[in-house]
């Protein structure tokens, strides 16, 4: 079970969130310079890492504001809390 | 190695069980093999098991980090069906069952198929049509399956909540009558055994740190037991496949995500079919010892941790309930995750890497157990051949930049 520290709401449970994947994924661009294989590589690939991941979650049943985690898929422990437009954090 | 059967069982029974010997080797890493396989689960071993029985290849090695079937093989509820929608994955789930229904022959190992029907429940009037077109579109694929009505399924299913004032009302159904169960633990260690009495080395607590590569060609692997050089490797490590594409440098459309299952403690035969039920996100069936095995959906968050969350836990549970309401004060005495690997379109990745030498086998998501038979027939083709086995040309890594998914909405059975 996450308690996940809203940056708007405080610590909160895990099922009032829900997790919207990679975080910091930039669209390839401008389009029609874009091929079919970047274009996959956006949409598909992830970098789905045994470690710290940094990624995106929305307080749905909150706020209903976006933000970033940078959480440890094999521990599930928070590493960092963040905003959406800001850089990943540096860990030590 | 013993041949079982009904004279050595007897032969046995009479001596104490002194005579058994052991089912496979423990073999030291040989400097070089033709192919290598990483992952020792059900693909992994099958495919090994495959390559030596069906191309003659038998200078194999099985790498697998821990013992074998310590992943998801050993963490799934052990489902087996071919009810799926779209041509191409039911041609390759169908062939599947179909060499399930001949494995213990084939493997000379008892791996308990159990063909006891495939319920899949409709709750709702919306749920009841999709479930005609499923129906339908298995037929047009030349699948065995059949509606069944309300009355039919209570039938069935004796304790389940078919009562009009029931929360998740059952307005009918469809079964799969060839769909069913097989012991996980069975298929792992019949294909380990059989694989190794062909001469394939399974090589446990072996993991891989790194590749070898020459003028851009993977050539080996960097082991915890040292480097092992090879023709081939293939890659079917299921939820740590992602992993192994980063020491080899690239990357894949893959999300590793928990899938939970539970288990009651021991009852009375209670429940003799397997029972899905997609609109609570909860599927059932009993196993030989009694224990009630359920499943549901995924923790969806990306997760390596191999042990589940409560919140999910809580909704299986309450699903269960509202369908099985007798079993409201039976224990539950296990619960684990498998970590699933999971693609956008809900199907695997059978094929050639973006590193020449390495081959992928992986994408199964939460449906990996059912295609273990399948998966190592066409994997092994693959590595033998170095060509798409015409089961999988559609399931190839390629499908993502052409856009040809293939978008199977049946691959998971319940919707996540």
């Amino acid at each position: 079970m996450l308690l996940i520290a809203c940056p708007h709401c405080g610590p909160r449970d895990e099922a009032e969130f829900v997790c919207g994947g990679q975080s910091h994924i930039a669209r390839p661009g401008p389009p029609e310079q874009v091929g079919d294989a970047a274009w996959a590589r956006y949409l598909f690939e992830r970098d789905n890492p045994k470690g710290p991941h940094a990624e995106r979650w929305l307080h749905r049943h909150g706020c209903g504001q976006w933000f970033n985690l940078l959480r440890d898929t094999r521990t599930h422990a928070i590493l960092a809390v963040y905003g959406l437009t800001e850089k990943r954090p540096d860990l030590p | 190695m013993t041949r079982y059967s009904l004279w050595t069982l007897l032969r046995e029974g009479l001596s104490g069980h002194r005579g058994w010997t052991q089912a496979w080797r423990d073999p030291v890493p040989a400097a070089s093999y033709d192919v290598i396989i990483v992952g020792g689960g059900g693909h992994g071993l099958a495919t090994a098991y495959y390559l030596a029985k069906n191309h003659g290849i038998t200078r194999v090695a099985v790498l697998e980090r821990g013992w074998i079937g310590q992943g998801n093989s050993g963490r799934n509820t052990t489902v087996i069906r071919s009810n799926y929608f779209l041509p191409e994955s039911a041609a390759f789930y169908e062939f599947a069952l179909q060499l399930y229904e001949r494995s213990a022959d084939a493997l000379n190992f008892n791996t308990m198929v159990s063909q006891r029907g495939l319920i899949t429940l409709a709750h709702s009037r919306h749920d009841l049509e999709a479930a005609r077109r499923w129906v339908n579109a298995m037929h047009l694929n030349g699948i065995d399956s059949e509606m069944l009505s309300t009355a039919e399924i209570a039938r069935l299913v004796p304790f389940l909540d078919c009562s009009p004032a029931a929360r998740y009302p059952v307005h009918g159904g469809f079964m799969q009558r060839r769909g069913g169960i097989a012991r996980h633990d069975a298929v792992v260690w019949g294909y380990a055994r059989a694989a190794d009495a062909l001469g394939v080395d399974i090589l446990q607590n072996c993991e891989v740190t790194g590749f070898v590569f020459e003028r851009g060609r993977a050539v080996g692997v960097q082991t915890t037991r040292g480097t092992i050089r090879a023709g081939r490797i293939g890659l079917a490590a299921a939820g740590h496949q992602s992993v192994l594409a980063d020491l080899a440098g690239f990357r894949l459309p893959l999300v590793t995500y928990a899938l939970q299952a539970f288990v009651s403690e021991p009852l009375k035969p209670w429940l003799d079919k397997v029972v899905i039920s997609p609109a609570t996100g909860v599927y059932a069936s009993q196993s030989d010892k009694g224990e009630i095995v359920l499943g549901g959906a995924l923790d969806l968050y990306p997760s390596y941790a191999q042990r589940g969350n409560l919140p999910v836990a809580e909704q299986v549970m309450a699903g269960f309930l509202e369908l099985f309401p007798t079993l409201s004060r039976a224990r539950f005495l296990r619960q684990w995750a498998g970590m699933t690997d999971v693609v956008h379109d809900s199907s695997p990745i059978i094929g050639p890497s973006p590193v020449e030498g390495i081959w992928l086998n992986c994408g199964w998501g939460t449906g990996g157990f059912k295609a273990i038979p399948a998966g190592g027939w066409t994997f092994a083709h693959c590595l033998a051949t170095q060509a798409p086995h015409p089961l999988v040309v559609p399931f190839g890594l390629d499908r993502f930049a052409t856009g040809a998914l293939i978008d199977e909405a049946a691959a998971s059975g319940i919707a996540h």
